[in-house]
């Protein structure tokens, strides 16, 4: 038999059937359903009189509209309360599982899916929400769906795809103090710009990723959208195969041993051809920061804003002058001489347990800048409270931080927490597009380590210079 | 499904790479519940000054606000899965997207309803924003695969088949699915519930897990 990749075996282990021209029929074990892609897709599926084909395949959360203070308060009245009262009644009347948002496993569908254990290597999940691939960090095809695609997996559990092409990421070096998995991704992105990978399943591999955890994992593989690939994987191992034994969903007892030696069969076979491969030595990255809106418009830390003039592409100059308009910036300004008005550690990039405890290892007994005001929204409640078993809660309030509730708050700016117009933010999650952070703010995305340096000076600033601050 | 066969209109230019979906559909029009009426909200912040006024973004101005094709740059619809980005161009009248590329999940979501993406790249993509800055119309002719230039040439497209077919007879995909696919998906289930049984949460897990939740 051809040795093949890990997408590839994910893939041939689900297709119902091919086409004749080329597309296949693919059937989506799971999916996760949340409030602001799903309100047409059950609208859509009661117009017709269909029915769920397999209710106990999707798991529903309100995360995106949900507020991040006052959670025992009724929501006040409005549409973000409309959208999470429909997401409840659209359950309860289709018989679809719905964690509440007082529930202690509520969370950002992304970090909620891993800890439920409802993501699991070898399947295919899917998800109305583009950061899907967050759940291929287990080895599982993950991929963002519209709302139409919601409709199809509710009626018939598939979807009519095409299969990607494939790429590999070879991760190789060590990564240097203060530098995280967020300065890979960001990296990368900047290399291979943010259609770089549209088409592709992308596979991130090499003797780094033995290295990584799975939070880790799941941040690398949660920004592969940003690269333009739906797909982002990683193949499972031990590390994998520990973090998913025991939980609530999870196989247990002989079916977990039947599910781990299926698993140990996932990893892509020596030999196995990708269509493009892409080798990134880690070593001497620097931490990165974005200065554009978007995501590849990233750079060291260590450098400048770039400028225009230099960019000999017209399309792609207008693009950085528009940006640098946008973000008001002057190039050649040293990216450390950035002042900011507002830090957001949280999101499904950098809203997990090992984000936080970095952040609050950086800002343990310092305190937050005065021009600047912070928050931490952990990714789940159960991120919340492992964080506030651990006192890290009482480590970020101290510095002056506010601490939340899960959700996606201010990575999104759907629900109270946004930037007013002109202000700028150290963000950790994952877009820097106009607007997204509310109307007019401004983001630079980076690592929770270099956002929390950031609240503490209150402007840019490389991590690895933090320690000789006074 | 509204078909899509041919489609004459002048077609609106907007040279700007990178167009994401939250520059299409802001997310804060995200908490509507409708699919109807999206295109109000249709690239909200360049066509709307925050004073109230409206801007001279190229959808405000004759002849382009009544355009039903749009010419895009590079990456046109990058970002979100949004599908409220789809409906509030066809809301707004566009029925078809011109780029060098797309955004996958963008384009994907285009095909179900009855908006037609088409990808033409390089010196030819360069001719059909020149042309559409002229405001002569365009005709789309999917039948044929071709974008007819004012003063031009047919240039032809590419596209997928059963795309090319949905979009023709205006298919509802998911009815398609459930009349000719049934009874393969019933077979594969049966077989993929043998195979890789703790994929199916029917045996309590779920109940167990729904059951210690407060539900609120
Ligand atoms: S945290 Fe941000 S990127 Fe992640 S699901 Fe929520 S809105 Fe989307």
């Amino acid at each position: 038999m051809t040795a093949r990749t890990l997408y590839e075996k994910v893939w041939d282990s689900h297709v119902i059937k091919n086409y004749e021209d080329g597309t296949s029929l693919l059937y989506i074990d799971r999916h996760l359903v949340q409030e602001v892609s799903s309100p047409q897709a059950f609208a859509g599926l009661a117009a017709e009189g269909r029915k769920f084909r397999r209710p106990d395949a999707h798991i529903a959360v309100a995360d995106h509209a949900v507020p991040t203070t006052d959670r025992h308060l009724p929501l006040p009245e409005g549409l973000a309360a409309r959208q999470v009262a429909r997401l409840k009644d659209n359950c309860a009347r289709f018989g679809i599982g719905y964690i509440g948002m007082n529930d202690a496993r509520h969370g950002i569908v992304h970090v909620m899916g891993p800890e439920l254990g409802f993501t699991l290597p070898g399947a295919t999940l899917v998800c109305g929400d583009s950061h899907t691939s967050t759940h291929g960090a287990f080895g599982a095809i993950a991929f963002g769906i519209g709302a139409s695609e919601c409709e199809c997996v509710f009626a018939t559990q598939s979807l009519r795809q095409r299969k990607q092409k494939t790429m590999r990421v070879n991760l190789v070096g060590r990564l240097g103090d203060g530098v995280t998995v967020k300065d890979i991704i960001l990296a990368l992105i900047a290399r291979i710009g943010t259609n770089g990978g549209v088409g592709y399943a992308i596979e991130y591999a090499g003797p780094v990723i033995g290295q990584l955890s799975m939070e880790a994992r799941m941040t690398l593989c949660n920004m592969s959208i940003e690269a333009g690939s739906r797909v982002g994987m990683v193949a499972p191992d031990e590390t994998t195969i520990a973090w998913v034994s025991g939980r609530p969903l999870a196989p247990a007892g002989a079916l977990l041993d039947r599910a781990i030696t299926y698993w140990k069969g996932l990893p892509s076979d020596t030999g196995a051809v990708f269509d493009r491969e892409v080798d990134l030595d880690v070593s001497a990255l620097a931490p990165q920061v974005s200065w554009g809106t978007n995501p590849g418009e990233t750079a060291s830390v260590t450098g400048l804003v770039p400028d225009p003039t230099v960019e000999t592409d017209p399309v792609k100059r207008q693009k950085m002058e528009r940006s640098l308009a946008y973000m008001n910036l002057k190039p050649g300004t040293p990216l450390e001489e950035i002042a900011i008005d507002r830090v957001f550690i949280g999101s499904c990039t950098n809203g997990r347990l090992e984000d936080l405890r970095i952040a609050a290892s950086v800002v343990s007994g310092r305190k937050v800048a005065d021009n600047v005001a912070a928050i931490v929204v952990p990714g789940s409640a159960t991120v919340r409270l492992q964080a506030e078993a651990e006192g890290l809660d009482r480590v970020f309030r101290d510095a002056g931080f506010e601490w939340r509730d899960s959700g996606c708050s201010m990575c999104v700016a759907m629900n109270d927490d946004r930037l007013k117009p002109g202000e700028r933010c150290a963000s950790t999650s994952n877009r820097n597009f106009e607007g997204r952070q509310g109307l007019g703010g401004r983001t630079h995305l980076m690592s929770p380590a270099m956002a929390a340096a950031a609240a503490i000076a209150g402007h840019l600033i490389d991590i690895r210079k933090l320690e000789t601050m006074h | 499904m509204e078909k899509f066969t041919r489609l004459t209109s002048v077609a609106a230019p907007l040279a700007e790479a990178d167009v994401d979906t939250d520059i299409i559909f802001p997310a804060r029009f995200l908490l509507l519940l409708d699919k109807a009426g999206l295109g109000k909200h249709l690239f909200h912040e360049r066509r709307h000054r925050r004073d109230g006024g409206m801007t001279d973004f190229v959808l405000n101005t004759p002849p382009f606000n009544e355009a039903r094709i749009l010419v895009a740059d590079a990456n046109f619809g990058s970002g979100s899965s949004r599908e409220q980005a789809v409906w509030a161009l066809a809301d707004f009248g566009i029925r078809c997207v011109i780029a060098p590329s797309f955004g996958e999940i963008f384009f994907s979501n285009c095909f179900k309803n009855g908006v037609l993406p088409i990808v033409i790249t390089g010196e030819a993509h360069a001719n059909v924003m020149a042309a559409a800055r002229t405001g002569q119309p365009f005709t789309v002719d999917l039948e044929a695969q071709t974008v007819l230039l004012p003063n031009g040439p047919a240039l032809s497209f590419d596209i997928d088949p059963w795309r090319k077919r949905a979009l023709l007879l205006g298919l509802d995909e998911i009815g398609g699915i459930l009349a000719d696919d049934a009874e393969d998906i019933s077979a594969f289930e049966a077989r993929h519930r043998v195979d890789n049984p703790w994929l199916f949460l029917d045996d309590g897990r779920m109940e167990q897990l729904l059951s210690q939740g407060d539900g609120k």
